[in-house]
């Protein structure tokens, strides 16, 4: 068998996997959300926080409970680490700079993971486990809570409530991502991955010596970066490292844990919003997106365009043997359309054309599937916006499941799309402009340009993942990085509540002949086209500049 | 205004009272959950599959190393491995690729002399490597620079030099890499492989009893 079609197969067993996952996991997340009766544990928590998860929340206030457990997590995260040097159990490792703290403490929070330490010289036990794989979990629940609220928003009339943001952080934590993670992270250990809290040690060499090595809580953390599409590894090279990542079958479990939930998260709106098949078809416009770009970097990838990979023979610089060419295009693409931004593969030495594929999946706002939550109400937004156009086409005033989109609505979408091609362009131009970031590139050239361009590209849209020939720690990158994070996670939630608010008060448009169809494969169609078309006008002068640029001239 | 400012102080202690308390739960419990479970299952898995020669430690079976002497096969090259610069009392591995683009002169210079070199060391008497026959993995470094493992074909254009400089028949080190080659997963997950350290310990005890 050669590896173009065993790479295929893995594809293919990929997908019989999530299908298989779908409408369990999509009914049990639709129960979690939906049902009245709270756990003892969770009652304790409710307790500790002093807030009632029976009460009812308008957006503004289920905003206010997201921005407040949010703050309060970059300010625990951040103070955690500035205080690292005396914490016990840190491993001797001393505390992270002011700046370094405020980008990882902003990049964990927001679900995004952009990392500009080296984990395995930096991050000592109680920052990783403690720390950082606690926002693992809650900027994940946090995700699929502002999901739901917006689907509820559909679901609902007559009223702005929409549910209580306690509750539905707790019990995606508890219902759904802790008995995940826990399952995988044992599955993960009995592959190879390492689970323990030897901190420092030295182990023989073949050759004689020794090599000095981190022991940790690897697997616990591997299991939950994935599966809240999270995306920070324990160590430098994430899920490269065969510590993270031992063997083909974990990379290929790896790549169902990131996708599992966001795609199962369509049949839950399906569910909640009283049809199915409107999920049926939000899922049919992530699977063709994810497929197509899963498509095409096996080819360029295989084609191994570039002077160094064609001296080479092959495209295996910054790959894996062990997961080959096919299981490394799979992930790039995967973590890439998600908002996880793991790699078991370095995208910077992707050929040119395959590096762009890893941009333009996050340009388009990593929507198919997108990040836990994230993705679904992020594709939302491009159903709305999809359905005006064809409004515009018709000319007849858009509807969405019962809901008529009208100025509000359309106003706070179109706000949703702008927030992040403005981050991008506006601080890469800035960066270009400046006279010393540009210092921190590895590679000239239109990759050099490319490198800055991932890296805005990756934190705004909460992505995580790099050219990481970047050097990163600076106070420039630091900073501006830390800031497009923030707001590319923050400003898009108060529009996706506000706009859950206004839908929610509306009452139900009757279905009539002239209603768009959204559940029909026509919708699916031009869903797709909607959001190919404003993605590519929005970034193709710049992708022009960097990876097409690199692509065509090899 | 000082209603805002209280309402804002009260909500931000609701948030960072959830923290804390989640922290207990996903932070503490979870992590140390995991651990019991991995530590009575798989024990030798949870801490680094350490391989042992003649009793003593030799290194893991998932970590690739560096430096084996030309008596042994040799690993993937790892131009991206760094070393620790903060908290230098350690000598920590920084795991970690290249990150050179296709187009990048260094990454070509690199690419090129490791083939020269591949070629050139693996050339016994009677046995001539061809530059088309070095495969893409001898050449290029791994996204973490432990790579453990090298295709099939970069141990097979091996064998002779091994064999030569250990005084061993062809057929003797080709068998050893033949058992020594690990196919795809249920035939199709991942690429096949060969595990330089196992592989070079297998060598050293054929070594040492023939």
């Amino acid at each position: 068998m050669g590896p173009v079609l065993a790479g295929v197969l893995q594809l293919l067993a990929l997908i019989g996997a999530l299908a298989l996952a779908y409408i369990p996991l999509g009914n049990h997340m639709a129960k979690v959300y939906s049902s009245d009766r709270h756990w003892r544990v969770e009652k304790w928590i409710y307790k500790g926080i002093g807030a009632n998860p029976d009460t009812e929340m308008r957006w503004t206030a289920y905003l206010r409970g997201v921005l407040a457990f949010s703050a309060a997590g970059v300010l625990f995260l951040y103070l955690l680490q500035r205080i690292q040097g005396v914490l016990p159990g840190s491993l001797g490792f001393s505390a992270i700079d002011p700046d370094q703290a405020f980008n990882t403490a902003v990049s964990f929070v927001t679900n995004t993971n952009w990392q500009s330490y080296y984990g395995e010289q930096a991050m000592g036990h109680v920052v990783q486990t403690a720390g950082l794989a606690v926002q693992n979990f809650v900027s994940a629940a946090v995700g699929i809570a502002v999901a739901v609220a917006l689907v509820r928003g559909f679901a609902r009339s007559r009223t702005g409530e929409l549910g209580n943001f306690w509750a539905d952080m707790v019990r995606g934590v508890t219902r759904i991502l802790l008995p995940l993670a826990f399952v995988a992270a044992v599955v993960l250990v009995a592959c190879g991955a390492i689970q323990n809290f030897s901190g420092i040690h030295e182990v023989g060499q073949f050759m004689g010596g020794s090599q000095q090595w981190n022991g940790g809580a690897v697997a616990s953390q591997e299991a939950i970066k994935e599966i809240g599409t999270n995306g920070g590894g324990y160590f430098n090279a994430n899920s490269a490292h065969p510590l993270e990542n031992p063997t083909p079958f974990t990379n290929l479990f790896e790549i169902f844990l990131l996708l599992v939930i966001p795609f199962a998260l369509t049949r839950t709106f399906g569910i909640m919003v009283g049809s199915v098949k409107q999920g049926y078809a939000i899922l049919a416009t992530m699977g063709t997106i994810w497929l197509g770009f899963v498509a095409l970097m096996m080819w360029t990838e295989f084609a191994h365009h570039g002077p160094a990979f064609q001296l080479a023979g092959g495209a295996y610089e910054g790959k894996e043997v062990r997961f080959g060419i096919g299981g490394s295009s799979i992930f790039a693409v995967s973590t890439t359309l998600t908002s996880t931004g793991a790699v078991d593969s370095f995208h910077s030495s992707f050929t040119g054309l395959g590096g762009g594929i890893t941009m333009l999946g996050m340009m388009l706002g990593e929507i198919a599937p997108g990040g836990t939550g994230s993705g679904l109400y992020g594709m939302l937004i491009m159903a709305i916006i999809a359905v005006f156009i064809a409004g515009l086409m018709v000319g007849r005033t858009p509807e969405y499941l019962g809901k008529k989109i009208g100025t509000r609505e359309i106003k706070l979408a179109a706000c949703y799309i702008l927030i992040t091609p403005a981050l991008v362009l506006i601080l890469a131009a800035a960066a270009m402009a400046l006279p010393t970031p540009g210092n921190s590139m590895t590679n000239s050239g239109a990759h050099g340009f490319s490198e800055i361009l991932y890296a805005y590209t990756s934190a705004a849209n909460n992505n995580g993942s790099a050219f990481a020939g970047l050097n990163a720690d600076t106070q420039w990158f630091n900073t501006t990085l830390g800031i497009a994070m923030l707001l590319g996670r923050f400003l898009p939630m108060v529009f996706v509540l506000a706009l859950a608010g206004s839908l929610g008060e509306q009452k139900p448009v009757p279905v009539t002949a002239g209603t768009l169809r959204t559940e029909k494969p026509l919708f699916t169609g031009l869903l797709v086209g909607a959001i190919l078309i404003i993605t590519g006008l929005t970034y193709f002068p710049a992708l022009a500049l960097g990876p097409l640029a690199e692509g065509l001239a090899s | 205004m000082n209603n805002s400012v209280s309402n804002t102080v009260r909500l931000l202690g609701a948030g960072l009272r959830a923290l804390l308390v989640l922290t207990v739960l996903t932070g503490v419990i979870y992590p140390l959950a995991v651990t019991g479970v991995a530590q009575a299952l798989f024990n030798n898995k949870a801490n680094g599959s350490e391989i042992t020669y003649e009793g003593k430690v030799v290194g893991s079976s998932l970590i690739g190393q560096q430096g084996y002497s030309l008596d042994y096969f040799q690993p993937r090259p790892a131009d991206g491995l760094g070393e620790n610069s903060v908290n230098t009392r350690y000598k920590l591995i920084l795991s970690g690729a290249t990150n050179r683009s296709g187009d990048n002169p260094e990454l070509i210079k690199w690419v090129k002399e490791a083939k020269a070199k591949v070629v050139k060391e693996n050339s016994a008497a009677g046995y001539t490597v061809k530059p088309s026959q070095v495969p893409a993995d001898a050449v290029t470094s791994s996204g973490s620079g432990l790579d453990p493992d090298i295709s099939p074909q970069y141990a097979d254009i091996q064998v002779h030099r091994v064999a030569e400089r250990n005084h061993l028949s062809v057929a003797q080190v080709q068998k050893l890499v033949d058992d020594h080659t690990e196919g795809r997963t249920l035939g199709f997950i991942g690429e096949p492989r060969v595990n330089v350290l196992e592989l070079n310990i297998a060598l050293k005890a054929l070594v040492a009893k023939s």
